[in-house]
């Protein structure tokens, strides 16, 4: 067993914040009024929730701040309340402790300031067709109405080129159609930030990575701000401006590092940096297991 | 032996879509008409009427089977005179006015019963009790509270409908996916906008499958209701009509009655609730 993992910090949140930049600098310039303040700031939240015969604590004392136009992404290994966390953000689950303020404003109950993304495919409407179920936040929530809202629709559906299936229902569209319209759906709203809840998970391997590219190259055409959830380190790597890694049983921040330059997600320091999030990921369990050779 | 190494890279053209034989061809004719669903179905009816007819003539007991075609002579004749479409048009009008009042309830039941835990053990309680009971049951103490008359029958009515569907209407609302839920809570739908617009959708197939069989319930009990106290207010509906067709010997006209409340029956379930499906869950692919 070689040295314990000296680049994680301990699991309190304030030492994970002062944890300096592991690799790159911070990619991307922040617009100056923005600067000060972060969008999104989750401070030391613990999420518990009661299933029949336990109480089981999800996260504990997770802080993070997400600022305007980032891609955060966070990972961490199933049973890391990653989802959990990501609910919570939308307003789904109480924190047990701790506090999430968006805008500086607590978050309470959900609302369309905080878009979700889902895995899961019935996420759909399915009595609406595909342009309906864009426009039917807008309009239920008032932010536009008739042909502005239809008109704001198309052009989100054109971003992930669906115009075409504008008037499908959704059981017509494959797997990756349907999730692209619900990324359709979710940034038609303009939200202060949009969470993506392992959206990419339940699609095949080349559905995925097309995927990836064409969310980032939407990034690239509105800047808008994400907050990504996955299990998958190369998708992290290759999605994220910034990492947060939650450690398993109950997911406690690891670290809080800066991915590699965008387009970059092949090269030698992507893989170096993808070695050490697994590192430190599963350092715990290597140390748990004194017959397993540490790498 | 072959080595793994020998083996070459082996690189092919494919062919251009131009270069096919047959892609597609159309179906023989016999297979087209085959593949009607209707056409199956009416052979089916086909084929019932002739071995009806046969049995009939072979037979020969007016009194106990009546031939296929002396029914239907009976039943139309009955019509031509008007007799059939009065009494089914007042049928009709006690079913509608029961079968709406029983599902306005349900719906009522079901909103109460999935916003509130008192209201969910409330509807599981009434269910449990009352839609075993069958709604003639019923008919004596109806007769006691509302009269002889359509109140006793649309409150048999209501009874018969509204358990069924109210049923059907809560296991479908159980049934919404969480994250359909979630959609609609992101969307800050919240009370009766959220149940009208992402719930009610949602257990649509549901909810048809309880309209279906509270509409099938109220017909039984409806003609049943009619067969036990008949005539009401000076005029009977269909199960009158059979009533008193049999009460006469008039064996064809019994027959006339129970034909006219099947077609009444196939008239409904084709034309409205079929109807109603392909325009809804069938169109949205919760239904194949």
């Amino acid at each position: 067993m070689t040295g314990g993992p000296a680049l994680a910090s301990k699991t309190t949140p304030e030492t994970a914040r002062i944890k300096p930049a592991l690799s790159a600098p911070r990619g991307r310039a922040v617009p100056d009024s923005e600067a000060g303040r972060p969008l999104l700031d989750v401070r030391g939240v613990t999420m518990r929730y009661k299933t029949q015969a336990h109480l089981i604590t999800a996260t504990y004392r997770v802080s993070f701040s997400v600022l305007q136009g980032d891609r955060f992404v966070v990972v961490g290994p199933s049973g890391c309340g990653k989802s959990t966390l990501l609910k919570a953000v939308g307003g789904y689950l109480t924190p047990t402790e701790g506090e999430i303020t968006l805008k500086g404003k607590p978050v309470t109950s959900p609302g369309p300031d905080r878009m979700m993304v889902f895995q899961e495919f019935d996420q759909l409407l399915p009595w609406k067709t595909v342009l309906e179920n864009v426009t039917f936040p807008l309009k239920t929530t008032g932010a536009l109405r008739g042909k502005a809202a239809t008109d704001r629709a198309m052009q989100y559906l054109e971003k992930v080129k669906l115009a075409d299936f504008a008037h499908s229902y959704p059981h017509m569209l494959s797997g990756g159609m349907k999730q692209r319209v619900a990324i359709a759906r979710g940034m038609a709203m303009e939200p202060d930030i949009l969470l993506m809840d392992e959206p990419f998970a339940a699609l095949d391997a080349l559905t995925r990575s097309r995927m990836q590219d064409e969310l980032l190259s939407l990034w690239d055409e509105t800047r808008f701000t994400v907050l990504f959830v996955t299990h998958s380190i190369p998708e992290a790597i290759k999605l994220g401006n910034r990492i947060l890694l939650l450690s398993p049983h109950p997911g406690q921040v690891k670290a809080e590092i800066n991915s590699v330059p965008r387009g970059e997600e092949n090269s030698n320091e992507a893989a170096a940096l993808g070695r050490e999030i697994h590192e430190m990921l599963f350092a715990d369990q290597i140390k748990k297991a004194p017959n397993a050779s540490g790498e | 032996m072959l080595q793994a190494s020998e083996r070459p890279n082996i690189y092919c053209e494919t062919l251009g879509p131009d270069q096919f034989g047959i892609i597609e061809k159309p179906l023989t004719l016999a297979e087209q008409i085959y593949n009607k669903v209707w056409l199956r179905k009416v052979m089916i009816l086909v084929v019932l009427a002739l071995a009806w007819e046969i049995y009939g003539r072979w037979l020969d007991n007016p009194l106990l089977v009546p031939p296929f075609s002396a029914a239907v002579r009976a039943l139309v004749t009955d019509v031509a005179n008007g007799i059939i479409p009065t009494r089914a048009l007042s049928s009709i009008e006690v079913l509608l006015v029961g079968f709406a009042i029983g599902t306005v309830l349900a719906g009522l039941l079901t909103v109460f019963a999935i916003s509130s835990k008192i209201g969910t053990d409330f509807l599981d309680t009434m269910t449990a009790m009352f839609n075993p009971l069958p709604a003639i049951a019923l008919l004596p103490l109806a007769l006691i509270w509302f009269g002889l008359g359509n109140g006793s029958l649309i409150f048999v009515l209501v009874h018969s409908v509204t358990w069924a569907v109210s049923l059907n209407m809560l296991a479908g609302f159980r049934g919404v996916s969480t994250t359909a839920r979630m959609v609609g809570r992101n969307y800050n739908l919240r009370g009766l906008r959220f149940v009208c617009l992402i719930l009610i959708p949602a257990a649509f197939p549901s909810i048809l499958a309880g309209l279906k069989i509270g509409w099938a319930f109220a017909w039984r009990t409806l003609i049943a209701a009619e067969l036990v106290f008949g005539v009401s207010s000076g005029q009977g509906g269909l199960g009158w009509y059979i009533f008193e067709s049999k009460n006469q010997l008039d064996i064809p006209e019994v027959f006339a009655g129970l034909l006219t409340i099947i077609l009444i029956g196939l008239a409904v379930e084709n034309g409205v609730f079929r109807l109603i499906e392909a325009r809804t869950v069938q169109r949205w692919g919760m239904q194949t």
